[in-house]
């Protein structure tokens, strides 16, 4: 049976394969310690376009066509397109459907859009419809500052645990085909409201949605933590990651050999300026699609927990006192190793 | 335990726990950008003094030249970075409130002249303007009632 329930929150997936994966980035991600992983990293924020929305929309079809690309398929052989993205009414990945011509069914759940969009993908595929789904995400710098702070030029002081809207897009293939890597099992979160109350410290808001999603998955498929490489956080940062580690701790959950966090491995904290660390839906899509996918194609990791996290306000509810919810989903991806392909064979 | 008690909890860790602002960086910067400003304005101020004007009357000119040089300089996308680290010693001069004008205008120009650059001129200085303003007419009122001079 190619889709198990594994538990309340958890279901075990057998036969779906990542076929290829792109990664474009925007020129301060590629100037950060992953930079030489991803597939394109562009000279400059606009790259050419009037408005930075439009150049959001060209990074998210730079990826989308990129990753068609590399596994030699036509936008025509693509059965449905998932995704979403910051923006109001998701219009970067609306927009960019205009052209593909290819269904879509748009997501938001900020910036955890892009495992939402993956465990998604993974069951549909796995329910044996869909064969060749794409799953993809996009964030910009510049239009998140406008929707969620301030203009650009704007002379403001940000607190040390803001977070760096990352100007990234990530885009998967998901397919019933072989495929160098799989998804196995997909745990979809809750949405917790911890009382977190600022906008500048989505890290600390977001950490118990995430320990409660990754606690759920390891009790639904009874895995301890040592049965992942690498449990990857989509954008908690530094002081996210720390509060998660606290958590953890609390509730005796043993997570050696401990968390990661995608938007903390985007940039050098030290060296660009980005306080708390990367966020944004393309951060967790663009490390994932570029250089974690490598990774596990080269065997350097068996198999990852991706966790991205996602904090669900709006400027304005937060305008308005309210705290903010928040959600993770988390996908388990590993190795296709080749002795399995043997025995399939 | 509790649901709202460990809520409670963690609000008070993550209070605890989060990285602290470097105030004091933060507050010698903002005293020595703000400085130097202040004293740019007053080295204008006595040029136009020593062009014949009374000090009333070159205090107008003063601002018009400081303002142009807070436009320019963020239209350079210079002002953000100062600001950065000066803080309150940026924004609070009259650089800072042409530089709450301009990037708002420079911002929204890509949503037109009227419901872009308009519309949202004043997004950052409204409230200023509208509580400098109250607050002016609150002090200028007082002052009337006890005095006796409108």
């Amino acid at each position: 049976m190619p889709v198990t329930r594994l538990g309340a929150h958890t279901y075990g997936i057998e036969g779906v394969s990542l076929t290829s994966s792109a990664a474009v980035v925007g020129p301060k991600e590629g100037e950060g310690p992953l930079g030489s992983e991803f597939d394109q990293v562009w000279n400059d924020d606009r790259h050419g376009e009037g408005t930075f929305e439009k150049a959001e929309r060209a990074l998210l079809v730079a990826s989308q066509n990129l990753a068609l690309q590399k596994a030699a398929w036509s936008w025509r052989s693509v059965d449905l397109v998932l995704g979403g993205d910051l923006l109001d009414q998701i219009v970067s990945t609306d927009f960019a459907a205009r052209t593909h011509g290819r269904p879509l069914l748009g997501l938001f759940a900020a910036c955890a859009v892009f495992t939402e969009a993956l465990g998604l993908a993974a069951l549909l595929v796995a329910g044996q419809g869909f064969r060749r789904v794409m799953v993809s995400a996009v964030s910009h710098h510049f239009t998140a500052e406008r929707q969620f702070r301030f203009p650009i030029e704007l002379g403001t002081q940000r607190p040390p645990t803001a977070a760096w809207t990352a100007t990234a897009a990530g885009t998967v293939l998901v397919t019933v085909e072989d495929g160098p890597l799989v998804v196995d099992s997909v745990t979809f979160g809750r949405v917790l409201d911890w009382a977190g109350k600022d906008p500048n410290d989505m890290g600390g808001a977001m950490a118990p949605a995430a320990i409660d999603t990754i606690s759920r998955h390891l009790s639904d498929t009874g895995r301890s933590p040592s049965a992942y490489d690498a449990i990857y956080t989509g954008d908690l940062g530094n002081f996210g990651l720390q509060m998660a580690q606290v958590l953890a701790e609390q509730q005796g959950l043993d997570l050696t050999p401990g968390l990661k966090d995608c938007g903390l491995a985007l940039y050098d904290r030290k060296r660009q300026d980005v306080h708390n660390g990367g966020s944004g839906p393309g951060c967790a899509a663009a490390v994932f699609s570029g250089p974690l996918v490598r990774r596990l194609t080269s065997g350097r990791l068996q198999r990852i927990l991706l966790v991205a996290t996602g904090a669900l306000f709006s400027p304005t509810t937060y305008q308005q006192g309210e705290t903010i919810p928040c959600v993770a989903h988390a996908v388990s991806v590993r190795r296709f190793a080749r002795e399995e392909r043997a025995v399939l064979s | 335990m509790d649901e709202s008690r460990r809520i409670e909890q963690y609000q008070s860790l993550v209070k605890r726990m989060s990285p602290k602002r470097p105030v004091l960086r933060n507050v010698l910067w903002a005293f020595f950008a703000g400085g130097v400003i202040s004293l740019a304005g007053q080295g204008i101020m006595w040029w136009f003094e020593r062009q014949g004007m009374s000090a009333q009357a070159a205090a107008s000119p003063t601002t018009v030249v400081l303002i142009g040089i807070g436009a320019l300089v963020t239209g350079l996308g210079w002002y953000d970075r100062l600001a950065k680290r000066a803080g309150m010693g940026a924004i609070l001069p009259i650089t800072g409130f042409a530089n709450a004008m301009v990037a708002p205008a420079m911002e929204f120009k890509s949503e037109g002249l009227i419901m872009g650059v308009g519309a949202r001129l004043f997004t950052i200085a409204g409230p200023v303007l509208v509580y400098g303003m109250t607050a002016a007419f609150l002090v200028a009122l007082l002052r009337y009632l006890i005095t006796g001079v409108a």
